[in-house]
């Protein structure tokens, strides 16, 4: 029997970026097929040109044996190929049923939208599937692994039996991602074939059936999940050996430098984002802050560097009172930030490399009277990209036209080269390769080392708990639990995350 | 984290509560104590020319003791607000207001009769340019294409339309035959045998050719504006502006260079009142809203009809879907720019109808400038009404209302000493109070302005 699908010799080519490059890939019927690869090596691009989004320049698509034209999503879904983005293309404003029935409206009496019927057909699917969801709740209401329950549903309401996922475990806690890949196993019993996108080694090795490599554009490899590791995946994933552990001493720490007491921030539809919350963090310790996105983490890291307005509750850094202190007088009491969002408040996109590193100190260290020097600029800014490794043509470069990696790099050479008495990196590995990764976590420990008191805020389970001597966990905006790093399992950090009380996951704990 | 946001709450309805209480002592300041005792204001509640409706009775009220009770009302409610709280404290702000206005008019009034229904049923007219331009905006944003070329539209269709249903009309004047030798001799042929076929007697044919034209001329803008936005992504703002700019200088252009010299050219007489039977004689309904000219009742089922598109249908869910979310709309299959073209275009028609109802439906000629920032304001309407054809045209309502009063209050110039200017103000000021948001914030579609494009 002919495979599902077949993908022979794809090539994408945009403008100075061979983003394909002759690309081939097998999908059986019934079969989790995962297709693992860094940040911009192509995985997404691939899987947009055959749901329609991107013409290829070169190859073809088969289906079922049979070659298929697909120009655009219209096609796709008509071939029965349905996609899960990364980023969900839901309609906060819409129910559910509207948001399933979109482009594939059912009507009565010829014009009018019937919600009714497609409520009905929706929760038929959610019984087959146990996709459990309420078909006339409003998206904007839902938590994100509801949401992505709903882009399921979406594409099975299309009929599909080819599912491309699209970094789906991205936004989960490890509990929805259990649950997502026993959804995922029972799809695949009923005939649907997936395509599972990830980087994330532990889940490849978790679910799929089969596992393609790409690196640059280029299939490097297949393996069996049976025969693969995560070192012999990562190198192939790479092309180098990398180091997966983050090698650090245990941690020496001294005086408590960052101490916030009874802090309350609201977020920007003026709702309590932070409620209530209090810690410290010693010099030469990290604390890891855990949650799933949107427990109040930005909110908490915007009122330390002063970026957002805290309602009440102190804020001690170094001894000195910094709550709605401006962003530079805490600059210069010797805080370090590593925002983000890099892009939009970590850089500023159209300055070139050496003005985004000199941000925050233009005034003092590279002035010259009202003037910049800018031999000073120049010589700094070159050593620094030497120094921590920016892979750039040229100083003068725009930040914007770096990959994730290096520019992530840039606001570290900048924030790691003042003075620092105290470091606040968020997701400070996001869209960064593994290459890259590895290199950040190491001067992380090293900052940690030199007496820094870190605050690291990811919502990357695995690189909280890697890099943390103590982990809190956020949820709803209360840190409902401090730990130590090396007494807690993934899974009870998964429940703290859920908003499970701290007492029934240690009962839980005993139990085990 | 309930308690504090609780707490806001709290605020905002004791601060409300002040308000009312404040507005209530500012009617026994201003009002109530600047009566002298015996005088009776008299409210006549039979708008303008009720052909079908009976008459009804003027109903006098004691000066004095009306507006203390209002205040006392006012009071009252305030009291309410403050002590137990409203569920919902706009609707008690709206009549709080309304209570305000009815004192204000019955003060103003003192000892002399005013025509209420009347004053009603003049903000209805001077409402309709204004909600044609909000129905416009809610047709182009929706979709996620910010309009503020309605304003330019609007009057280009005013100036159009004119034009057209003078030139159908009038074409016996324009004739070589009478010394204007602009329009052949078939030209008139044509007009002389539409007229004796005697179409729509109720409706003139000349007006609805004329009407065409300015819904053509109101899409044809707007297709231009669609071209530049979504084709070129040129920013929206600067594409409205220099459409507004054009409209200005190319009408004044040919109203100078043609309407002004050659009379006929720019008369072309009005839509006239069309009763609608059995519904005209309701009383005081009837007069106000099916007694009306063909425009308005243009008016009221374009409300209705956006209404259940774009709640009900499936080019409303692709519209909104579109607006909110392109992307997410483009991987259903939904065409994104091509929904956005019709839009758009199916906006610019409506501000061709809004533009038509400043000639057309009011005064049969056209003067420089005569939208005078109507379009403008539709836009804030729309934003009021939160992007809803009701919401739309309810706020439209109030804007209508506040330039009707002003006009009434000239007459009361005597007894109500405030300079005619700020009464012209008031309109405006709503305008702006509306738009610092006393309702609330309203949230535009989230892709409002921004051109999709497909990486």
């Amino acid at each position: 029997m002919s495979p599902v699908l077949e993908l022979r010799g794809i090539t994408k080519q945009f403008p100075g970026v061979l983003a394909n490059d002759n690309v081939n890939l097998t999908l059986e019927k019934g079969e989790i097929h995962a297709l693992l690869g860094e940040n911009g090596a192509g995985k997404t691009t691939l899987m947009n040109i055959l749901y329609g989004l991107y013409k290829p320049t070169k190859g073809e698509i088969y289906i079922n044996g049979k070659q298929a034209e697909i120009s655009g999503p219209t096609d796709a879904i008509r071939q029965g190929i349905g996609m899960v983005h990364q980023h969900f293309m839901l309609i906060p404003v819409l129910t559910v049923t509207e948001n399933v029935m979109l482009g594939e409206e059912s009507m009565r009496h010829g014009v009018l939208l019937d919600r009714k019927a497609a409520a009905k057909r929706i929760t038929e699917i959610s019984k087959t599937y146990h996709l459990e969801v309420d078909p006339h709740a409003y998206v904007r209401d839902l938590p994100v692994g509801i949401q992505q329950r709903v882009e399921i549903i979406k594409v099975l309401y299309r009929q599909a039996n080819i599912l491309i996922l699209d970094e789906p475990t991205a936004v989960l806690t490890p509990q929805e991602v259990e649950e997502l890949f026993n959804i995922m196993k029972l799809l695949t019993g009923q005939g649907v074939s997936i395509i599972f996108i990830t980087h994330k080694l532990k889940e490849v090795l978790a679910v799929s059936q089969k596992i393609s490599v790409i690196r640059r554009g280029k299939t490097v490899g297949s393996a069996k999940p049976a025969e693969s590791t995560e070192q012999s995946l990562a190198e192939l994933m790479v092309g180098r050996p990398v180091e997966l552990v983050v090698k650090k001493k245990k941690a020496q720490p001294s005086k408590p430098v960052l101490v916030v007491r009874n802090l309350f921030v609201k977020d920007k539809r003026d709702r309590i984002a932070v409620d209530n919350v209090s810690f410290e963090v010693r010099g030469g310790e990290i604390l890891g802050i855990a949650g799933v996105q949107g427990n109040g983490q930005t909110e908490l890291v915007e009122a330390i560097t002063g970026l957002r307005h805290a309602e009440s509750g102190t804020i001690q850094i170094s001894g000195q009172e910094a709550a709605n202190k401006t962003p530079r007088q805490i600059t210069e009491i010797g805080v370090s930030h590593v925002p983000e969002d890099r892009q939009r408040e970590g850089l500023v996109l159209s300055f070139p490399i050496k003005d985004n590193l000199i941000l925050n100190t233009y005034y003092k260290t590279f002035a010259k009277g009202i003037v910049i020097d800018e031999q000073k600029v120049n010589d700094t800014a070159t050593k620094w990209v030497a120094d921590y490794d920016v892979r750039t043509p040229s100083i003068e470069t725009p930040a914007g036209s770096l990959s994730g990696g290096n520019q992530q790099k840039v606001i570290v050479a900048r924030e790691f080269s003042r003075p620092m008495k105290l470091l606040i990196t968020s997701q400070p590995t996001r869209g960064v390769d593994v290459g890259s990764i590895e290199y950040i976590h190491a001067r992380i420990i090293d900052k940690r080392d030199e007496g820094a008191a870190v605050l690291v805020v990811s919502t990357e389970l695995d690189e909280v708990r890697a890099l943390s001597d103590r982990i809190a966990v956020m949820f709803d905006g209360k840190l409902v639990a401090i730990v130590p790093a090396n007494e807690v399992t993934k899974e009870q950090l998964g429940l703290l995350m859920a908003g499970v009380p701290e007492s029934e996951v240690l009962i839980k704990l005993h139990c085990k | 984290m309930n308690d504090m946001n609780l707490t806001l709450q709290e605020k905002r309805n004791a601060r409300m509560g002040v308000f009312f209480l404040a507005i209530s002592l500012a009617i026994v300041v201003f009002f109530a104590l600047n009566t002298p005792a015996g005088l009776t204001t008299t409210f006549g509640l039979n708008p303008g020319a009720a052909t079908n409706a009976p008459q009804l009775p003027d109903v006098p009220v004691p000066t004095a003791s009306t507006i203390w009770s209002l205040a006392i009302l006012t009071a009252f409610i305030g009291g309410w607000q403050l002590a137990k709280g409203f569920k919902n404290s706009n609707i008690a702000l709206l009549f709080v207001v309304l209570i305000f206005v009815l004192a204000f008019l019955t003060w103003a009034a003192r000892g002399q009769s005013m025509n209420f229904l009347g004053i009603v049923s003049a903000s209805l007219l001077r409402a309709a340019p204004i909600a044609f331009g909000a129905l416009s905006g809610i047709l182009c944003e929706r979709a996620g294409v910010v309009n503020i070329a309605i304003e330019g539209m609007m009057l280009s269709s005013a100036m159009v339309s004119v034009l057209v249903a003078s030139m159908f009309r009038n074409y016996d004047a324009l004739n070589p035959a009478t010394g204007h030798p602009l329009f052949p001799d078939w030209f008139a042929t044509i007009g002389r045998t539409l007229d004796s076929l005697n179409l729509s007697p109720a409706v003139p044919w000349y007006l609805l050719i004329g009407l065409l034209a300015g819904m053509l001329t109101g899409g044809l803008l707007a297709a231009f504006h669609a071209w530049l936005s979504i084709e070129f992504k040129v920013n929206q703002i600067i594409s409205g502006t220099v459409i507004n700019i054009f409209a200005m200088g190319m009408t004044s252009f040919i109203s100078q260079r043609f309407l002004q010299p050659i009379q006929p050219l720019n008369g072309s007489g009005t839509f006239t009142s069309l009763p609608i039977p059995v519904l005209s004689s309701i009383p005081m309904v009837g007069p106000l809203l099916f007694e009306n000219r063909f425009i308005i009742y243009l008016l009221f089922i374009l409300v209705i009809a956006i209404h259940v598109m774009l709640f009900y249908t499936r080019w409303g869910l692709r519209t909104i879907a579109i607006g909110e979310h392109p992307k997410a709309a483009d991987t259903l299959g939904v065409n994104v720019n091509r929904m956005r073209y019709i839009n758009v275009i199916m906006g610019g028609v409506v501000a061709g109808i809004g533009g038509a109802y400043f000639t057309l439906g009011s005064v049969g000629r056209f003067n420089k400038g005569m939208t005078a920032g109507k379009g403008f304001i539709g836009l804030a309407a729309m934003i009021f009404g939160k992007w809803t054809p009701f919401g739309a045209f309810g706020s439209s309502m109030i804007f209508g209302f506040a330039d009707a009063l002003q006009q009434k209050l000239q007459i009361f110039s005597a007894q109500v000493p405030i300079p005619s200017e700020f009464l012209l103000m008031a309109p405006y000021i709503i305008t702006m109070v509306v738009l610092a948001g006393v309702i609330g914030r309203a949230t535009p579609p989230a892709a409002d302005g921004v051109p999709y494009e497909k990486d």
